[in-house]
């Protein structure tokens, strides 16, 4: 039985559709396959009932000749922060626990229009706040390909699930680099589309600003059809814009011949594992080897990008999150008949140690007389890092760097040091800072068959050309798994 | 004493815009429903969800501001302002804070005779309303609840510059606000329901100061009377303090109206950190100079501009002309009369005299009847069909049973009778019948003439027609 789950999504679509295999059957698999593999702590939850019967329903489309979509039938998990109208949505956070939401988000919604089945709501660090999957309040999630070590965060449970074969395809979120930095510890593919891009609706906010949807895979073709089903303006969204949505299949193929790739010397600098800096020059030798052009370029403000994210992350975080008061919806407290008390006790217990910090950091950093010191001073060098960005893709089509600045990191190790853990997205935040897409994709793996990654980084709505350089690093250069 | 001393008061209005649904979401803002039944996950504050800016509401807020002189930005910005109350859904109220959309506008008021003062008005902005916390005690001890049905209703907040210097102006000001919102459409002005509310900043100086004084601040108020009182009782409070060497503690007070007395709320101490910063879920409102133009251009009479009008073109008293554009409701009533019959005088009088004096039982809109029948009536009035007695009588069956005036007139026979071959025996007969009186008459009595109308009246019910009783009767008795 398990065999089916070893090929891509594509593939399985491909076979659901020309009758070799039903839905029923791939999600059967994908419900042993969670449970044979539970101890990663993938899921928070399995919505076993609904997506057999979604399969059933999907089957008999076929049978009729009739699919919705290229998607339909191919069962695929929700990071647990996307609202879904038939399964708790917790954001991995004991104040939300058993909270189901009366509607379905967007991505959700299109989701289950493509006829994709929904195995479930992944793991993640709470409220997406967390590098290593170890803030979830309910477990950690376990690298697949080492259970001592993180799996990565804040989509760990998206990362880990795919790469352990239990969903054909896995949603995530990505604010500092919680879509590519998992994924690359994973060895998945992980795409974070342009700001705008992708509905916010529906998605707990962590930092509206900077908090884009997107998909993890285990192919590039993969990413390139999830993307195909969310991408898109949405009414509901007000930071979502009205930009044509291409086919993201056509010209994957394409090679990268004459195609200019800037090497910025700022993301090099960090002295990068060995087998990490190996595999990042194969990378670029195999792409010049195809016909692209490397070209030395510099992202002078990328220093100021760890500073400059955490002040107006955890600023926004602070607003997001003053609607988690108890009174509405959530795991209340009470207060003997005070007001104060009762928020004081509903958040006290309600909220796990990461994301406490996070709220005190942007409550200081927004208050009366220290606002325009860090707030406001980080909003100017988000312009500054913004301005570098554009300086460079005036040069250059797309972006190489590491995605990460080690491999997969040991369980606990980060755990108590806060500051080294928010250095983990040292390559990834000036991304989210300047709205851009990027990509972390697989690059082989180190002598500890840890997986290694590379990140591409594209201009605006170029989610198309990133496709394109990854498809062909797949097919020559790195070592998918 | 107190004359040495000069009152400043600035004042904040916040006027709830007559959009169907709310600033940020789908859900209506109908006054008065059940409990929680204008809500939508938006403005409940779900998890995930996003605003989404109601363009009408957009609409009417820059026509108030330029109904109030206002420099409109084609550039403004959402702004979250956080405090922790359970009726406040997100724990924020999305509102305007660094960038407002409209600043430097006037209000001119009326202050006694044709004098008339300019009101700076510092800037308005828009914003949502809040929820509405409920505090109810029953036979199971008590508890709050929450309505949310006007969470999320857009607002304008209008900012006075502190240019009141007494009470009779803060009225003056409010009342002349609120009419001008009125007559642009998009505030209804009610506010025992809250639509129109306002805050008063008051403080007082020795005269010739430049430097003001420490501030109350006076809240939520629903009636102009009340203000009046408050704004009083305030500003002698001050003075009495200041006289005494005492410090005016700056607050917020509420208005007791049994006490008809002032009472602190709460201290500048208790004042929260708002911590405001840009929505990030809201892009920079850009708002199109043409669009503005369009706005101005296309912007309804405002009520200043109505009563020159009424002055000039219909030749009202300035009393009749005041009172005919108080109201919106009142003025278009008005001049739709003058569309179906063009008497203006007549249409001023029957209208101030007949229908104004129960406007506040029955208003306009609720009337079995339109200013088309009302013209009806007042033509057949100008053509001597009917007296205006008559005319009376009409009006009083057309606000029991609505119904057309020259039905009415047909089917109850009330047309005057205008012809002597009619008029001349039955007079003949009640002079007969009067030998006295004739004499008298005759004899000088000219007042007289005024008996024998009546009696013919009686017995006509009113309907012959008192020219031509006039004529006959000076012929008969002559």
């Amino acid at each position: 039985m398990v065999d089916i789950l070893e090929q891509s999504l594509e593939a399985a679509c491909q076979q659901i559709r020309c009758g070799a295999i039903t839905s029923l059957a791939l999600v059967s698999a994908c419900l042993e396959k969670v449970q044979d593999t539970k101890d990663s702590g993938c899921f928070l939850h399995v919505s076993e009932s609904s997506a057999i019967q979604a399969a059933t329903q999907s089957d008999q489309r076929h049978k009729n000749r009739a699919p919705k979509s290229i998607l339909d039938g191919v069962p695929i998990g929700l990071k647990d922060i996307f609202i879904t109208r038939d399964a708790p949505t917790t954001c991995a956070s004991r104040l939300l626990e058993g909270y189901i939401p009366p509607y379905d988000s967007t991505i959700v919604a299109k989701l289950r229009e493509a006829g994709a089945i929904i195995l479930g709501k992944l793991n993640m660090d709470e409220f997406a706040m967390g590098s290593s999957n170890e803030f979830s309040a309910y477990q950690p999630v376990r690298n697949p390909h080492n259970p001592d070590k993180v799996a990565g965060g804040s989509s760990g449970g998206s990362a880990a699930a795919v790469a352990n074969h239990s969903v054909f395809a896995a949603l995530g979120t990505d604010t500092g680099g919680s879509i590519r930095q998992p994924a690359a510890f994973c060895g998945t593919v992980g795409l974070k589309p342009t700001y705008g891009r992708v509905s916010r609706f529906g998605m707990i906010a962590f930092a509206s600003s900077l908090d884009q949807a997107g998909p993890l895979t285990r192919t590039v073709r993969d990413n390139a059809i999830i993307l195909q089903a969310i991408a898109g303006y949405d009414d509901k969204d007000s930071s979502s814009v009205e930009q044509s949505v291409p086919d993201y299949l056509e010209g994957i193929e394409q090679g990268v011949q004459n195609l200019r790739v800037g090497i910025p010397r700022e993301y090099f600098e960090e002295s990068l594992p060995s087998a990490m800096a190996q595999a990042l020059a194969k990378t670029k030798k195999s792409l010049e080897e195809q016909g692209a052009e490397l070209i030395d370029i510099s992202l002078p403000h990328s220093e100021y990008g760890i500073a400059t994210y955490y002040l107006l992350a955890t600023a926004e975080a602070s607003s997001n999150l003053a609607r988690f008061d108890g009174v509405r919806y959530g795991n209340r407290v009470g207060g003997d008949d005070d007001l104060h008390a009762m928020y004081q006790n509903t958040r006290s217990a309600g909220f796990g140690p990461e994301v406490k910090r996070r709220i005190m950091l942007g409550t200081y950093a927004l208050s009366a007389g220290y606002y325009d010191a860090y707030y406001l001073k980080a909003q100017k060098v988000r312009t500054l890092i913004c301005q570098d960005f554009r300086d460079a893709f005036s040069q250059v089509d797309v972006i190489l760097t590491p995605t990460t600045p080690t491999t997969a990191f040991g369980m606990g190790e980060q755990l108590n040091d806060p500051l080294a853990m928010y250095l983990s997205d040292i390559f990834t935040v000036n991304v989210n800072l300047a709205g851009l897409p990027a990509m972390a994709l697989p690059i082989g793996f180190d002598e500890d068959n840890l997986p290694l990654s590379c990140q591409l980084i594209g201009r605006p709505w170029d989610e198309s050309t990133l496709l394109g350089v990854a498809r062909s690093i797949e097919k020559y250069g790195g070592g998918s798994i | 004493m107190a004359n040495h001393w000069e009152t400043v008061i600035g004042l904040e209005v916040h006027a709830q815009l007559s959009t169907k649904s709310k600033l940020f979401s789908s859900s209506g803002t109908t006054f008065g429903r059940a409990p929680n039944t204008l809500v939508d996950v938006v403005n409940l504050g779900l998890p995930g969800v996003l605003p989404v800016l109601n363009k009408e509401a957009v609409k009417m807020a820059i026509q108030a501001g330029i109904g109030l002189n206002c420099t409109i930005h084609p550039q403004s910005q959402f702004d979250r302002k956080h405090y922790f109350y359970p009726d406040l859904p997100k724990g924020y109220q999305i509102t305007q804070f660094a960038q407002p959309y409209a600043t430097a506008g006037y209000l001119d008021i009326a202050i006694g005779g044709s004098e008339t003062k300019r009101i700076r008005i510092n800037r308005i902005h828009m914003e949502e309303d809040a929820g509405k916390n409920v505090h109810d005690s029953c036979a199971l001890g008590s508890r709050s609840v929450i309505d949310f049905n006007r969470a999320g209703t857009p607002l304008i907040e209008i900012v006075s510059e502190p240019d009141l210097s007494s009470s009779q102006e803060v009225v003056s000001y409010l009342k002349s606000l609120r009419q001008i919102l009125r007559y642009l459409g998009v505030c209804d002005g009610n506010m025992q329901e809250g639509s129109f509310r306002c805050d008063v900043n008051i403080s007082v100086r020795k005269h010739g100061k430049k430097e003001l004084g420490t501030r109350t601040e006076l809240k939520n108020i629903n009636s102009f009377k009340f203000i009046q009182q408050a704004t009083e009782y305030e500003v002698e409070r001050q003075i009495y303090l200041l006289e005494a060497k005492e410090v005016i503690v700056q607050e917020t007070r509420l208005w007791d109206s049994t006490k008809q007395q002032t009472r602190s709320m709460r201290s500048k101490e208790d004042a929260h950190d708002y911590r405001y910063f840009p929505d990030p879920d809201l892009p920079i409102l850009n708002v199109s100079l043409e669009q503005i133009e369009n706005l101005r251009n296309n912007l309804p009479e405002l009520p200043n501009k109505k009563k020159e009008r009424f002055l000039s073109d219909f030749k009202l008293s300035e009393y009749d002309a005041t009172v005919l554009t108080e109201e919106p409701e009142v003025a278009t009533f008005f001049e739709e009369i003058l569309n179906h019959h063009r008497n203006p005088k007549l249409a001023a009088n029957w209208l101030m005299n007949e229908l104004l004096r129960d406007a506040k039982e029955t208003p306009l809109h609720q009337l079995k009847f339109g200013a088309k029948e009302l013209a009806e009536l007042l033509a057949l009035i100008d053509s001597e069909v009917i007296s205006g007695k008559i005319g009376k009588e009409v009006l009083g069956i057309l606000k029991e049973e609505g119904g057309s005036p020259n039905r009415i007139v047909e089917s109850r026979g009330l047309k005057q009778v205008a012809n002597s071959d009619e008029l001349k025996p039955i007079l003949e007969e009640i002079i007969a019948r009067h030998p006295q009186q004739a004499s008298d008459y005759r004899g000088g009595k000219t007042k007289l003439i005024g008996f024998f109308v009546g009696q013919i009246m009686k017995e006509t019910q009113g309907k012959a027609n008192p020219k031509l009783v006039n004529k006959i009767l000076k012929e008969l008795l002559g």
